[in-house]
């Protein structure tokens, strides 16, 4: 079946596009703001069609283990969860970049800490993109800023984290997890056969072949030495993520005099920010990350050279301006705007914290 | 008169005279219980029903933290190691992903009873297609012998020092009496391996526990009542007389549920 155009919740978005990425299960837990992942999967009933598993775990420590075994034996596996069950699912998470192992998380943020609110927020940058869990360790983060991302980062992230054997989140809030827009759905991807899993996965615990050694998943090595080997063998790998998929999207920068520094919901609104604004002669731009970590540093340094200064619109109290300041470097002046606890920040209170704090 | 170094072992190797092998999937690999330990044991049944059942290419185990940690480095199939007590999610994952291949965990009493408690219950009540071998030796061995779930009134561990208090510590917790009452539980059994004829039998209803889970009948649970000398503070002989006396009357050997 082809590409199908579609009017649907960014949550929507994400179950409809997990069936047609020809993902082989999803195992996840109520919470709000992203429960009708789950109520779209159950809803469709993949299992009858393609085969996905769809299973309501007893918790996100549950679900997340489900996925680590999903996950060891070569399948395409994701959760999606809040705020407060993300926190649930961070030793799972290390977990599994322990034992070098694919998926798919989800979180579509609301307000904390603690059980917080219920409302968008991008307070979980920082337990995204620093670690969150225990260990040095990374995760492929890609922050949609609309329905058809949502769509979109599905099948990304599956192919990023199978690319590098590591798990793969996608950050997004309870504004683009509950927003209606247009969005065109790929079209249906068989689900992997078996022997292209074994193909693909030498590595997957998916039951022991004469021809080959026992394959066995695990983050435990009690040798301090070869333990740090396999440290640096991860190192290597997010060196080389680094390197190679920094994605972002660059807006009005090329003659701008100020620079929007947001991603996800929050982008979309500095992008009418930056109306109100050059409609007063102000020139301003908007770079937005799109992946967070790695974190697209040397096009922020690169901005540092041509701008008189730049703004970090964040829904949170100052998490990503820590990564602006760190690739600017001191070239120019940064500062954060944000709002917090769950309430968004309008265009205007956007313009005005920029010539407030940059002018 | 013909020595024994003359003696031509060739012609007393022979199949027809085979009497018992160690499994195949049972590698050399040293192994790191303590003398005295039921895991060695329990780990060879395994070994020997997988193998006898033709599985060896469609099983996966799941270890556990605790002692039994590095099982995998013992049965040559394929393994994942889960985070501590998270082995029946973790199996939950693969089993319903994998409908085709015969998935066990292997956990013992601080693992599955404690930190666990939920992951255990929920994937029992799901009846999940899997096997849990639940290994209960009363203690936390790996960590230097604690106190656990399990462990007996008045029962003295380096963090009950002067005895398991109930006021303070609560109730021996019979998890698979808890277990049994689950409808999606078929087979919930306890087990030992302190006798040669405990052992047989052990074998037999792990057996059964296997099939079940390839049956599609549900999650068995297969208890093994264990001792553990190093923690216990015993010598091997002392842990399996003192178990037989003192652990076996609050964990008694038996099946608590079999649906054929």
């Amino acid at each position: 079946m082809s590409e199908e155009i579609s009017l649907l919740k960014g949550n929507e978005a994400i179950a409809h596009a997990a069936i047609r990425y020809g993902v082989d299960g999803y195992f996840g837990y109520p919470i709000t703001p992203q429960s009708e992942i789950l109520e779209t999967l159950t809803l469709e009933r993949p299992w009858d069609t393609t085969g996905m598993v769809v299973l309501q775990a007893e918790s996100e420590v549950a679900a997340i283990n489900m996925v680590y075994g999903g996950a060891g034996t070569g399948k395409r596996v994701m959760t999606s969860s809040s705020s407060p069950g993300v926190s649930l699912k961070q030793e799972g998470i290390s977990y599994m970049a322990g034992a070098e192992l694919p998926c798919l998380i989800v979180n579509v943020m609301r307000g904390g800490p603690g059980l917080g609110t219920i409302q968008p927020s991008q307070a979980d940058y920082f337990q995204t993109v620093k670690g969150g869990g225990h260990g040095d360790y990374r995760l492929i983060a890609l922050a949609p800023s609309s329905v058809q991302e949502m769509a979109d980062f599905v099948g990304l992230g599956f192919e990023l984290a199978f690319k590098y054997r590591n798990p793969a989140i996608i950050l997004a809030d309870g504004i683009i997890g509950q927003m209606m827009e247009k969005v065109v759905l790929p079209p249906f991807h068989p689900r992997r056969t078996e022997s292209q899993i074994i193909e693909e996965c030498p590595w997957a615990a998916n039951g022991r072949k004469k021809s080959r050694k026992p394959n066995i998943i695990t983050s435990l090595e009690l040798d301090p030495a070869v333990m740090e080997q396999n440290n640096i063998r991860f190192q290597k790998k997010y060196e080389e993520i680094k390197k190679k998929e920094v994605r972002y999207e660059a807006y009005l920068c090329d003659d701008a005099d100020y620079l929007l520094v947001a991603f996800g919901s929050s982008a979309r609104i500095c992008q009418k920010a930056i109306e109100i604004a050059r409609a007063q002669g102000v020139k301003v731009g908007l770079l937005r990350p799109i992946t967070l970590w790695p974190f697209p540093s040397e096009i922020v340094a690169e901005y540092a050279g041509k701008v008189k200064g730049m703004l970090s619109v964040e829904l949170n109290a100052g998490q990503m301006v820590e990564d602006v300041r760190l690739a600017v470097n001191g070239k120019v002046k940064v500062e954060h705007f944000g709002r917090l606890g769950g309430i968004v920040f309008t265009p205007d209170e956007i313009f005005k914290a920029l010539t407030e704090k940059l002018f | 008169m013909e020595t024994i170094e003359k003696t031509d072992l060739s012609q007393i190797i022979k199949p027809e005279n085979l009497v018992y092998a160690k499994p195949e999937l049972m590698n050399d690999n040293p192994m790191h219980y303590c003398p005295g330990c039921s895991h060695g044991v329990i780990h060879k049944l395994i070994a020997e029903v997988v193998e006898e059942m033709g599985m060896a290419e469609k099983t996966i185990g799941v270890s556990p933290v605790g002692c039994a940690v590095f099982a995998y480095n013992y049965l040559d199939i394929d393994w994942e190691e889960a985070a501590h007590g998270r082995a029946p999610a973790v199996a939950t994952g693969i089993k319903r992903l994998n409908k085709d291949k015969m998935v066990f965990t292997y956990q013992g009493d601080g693992d599955l009873a404690a930190i666990g408690t939920a992951e255990t219950i929920h994937a029992a009540n799901r009846g999940e297609n899997i096997v849990i071998i639940f290994v209960n030796n009363a203690i936390y061995g790996m960590t230097g012998g604690q106190m656990s779930p399990t462990t007996l009134e008045g029962m003295k561990t380096s963090t009950c020092p002067h005895g398991r208090d109930i006021e303070l510590n609560g109730y021996p917790l019979k998890i698979s009496d808890l277990l049994a009452l689950l409808d999606g539980t078929c087979l919930v059994t306890r087990q030992s391996v302190h006798t040669p004829s405990a052992v047989k039998k052990a074998k037999r209803t792990l057996r059964k526990a296997f099939e079940n889970s390839m049956a599609g009948k549900g999650t068995s649970v297969v208890e093994f009542v264990s001792t553990c000398s190093s923690g216990w503070k015993q010598t091997p002989e002392q842990s399996n007389n003192w178990m037989v006396e003192h652990v076996f009357p609050s964990y008694p050997l038996g099946d608590l549920k079999n649906i054929d």
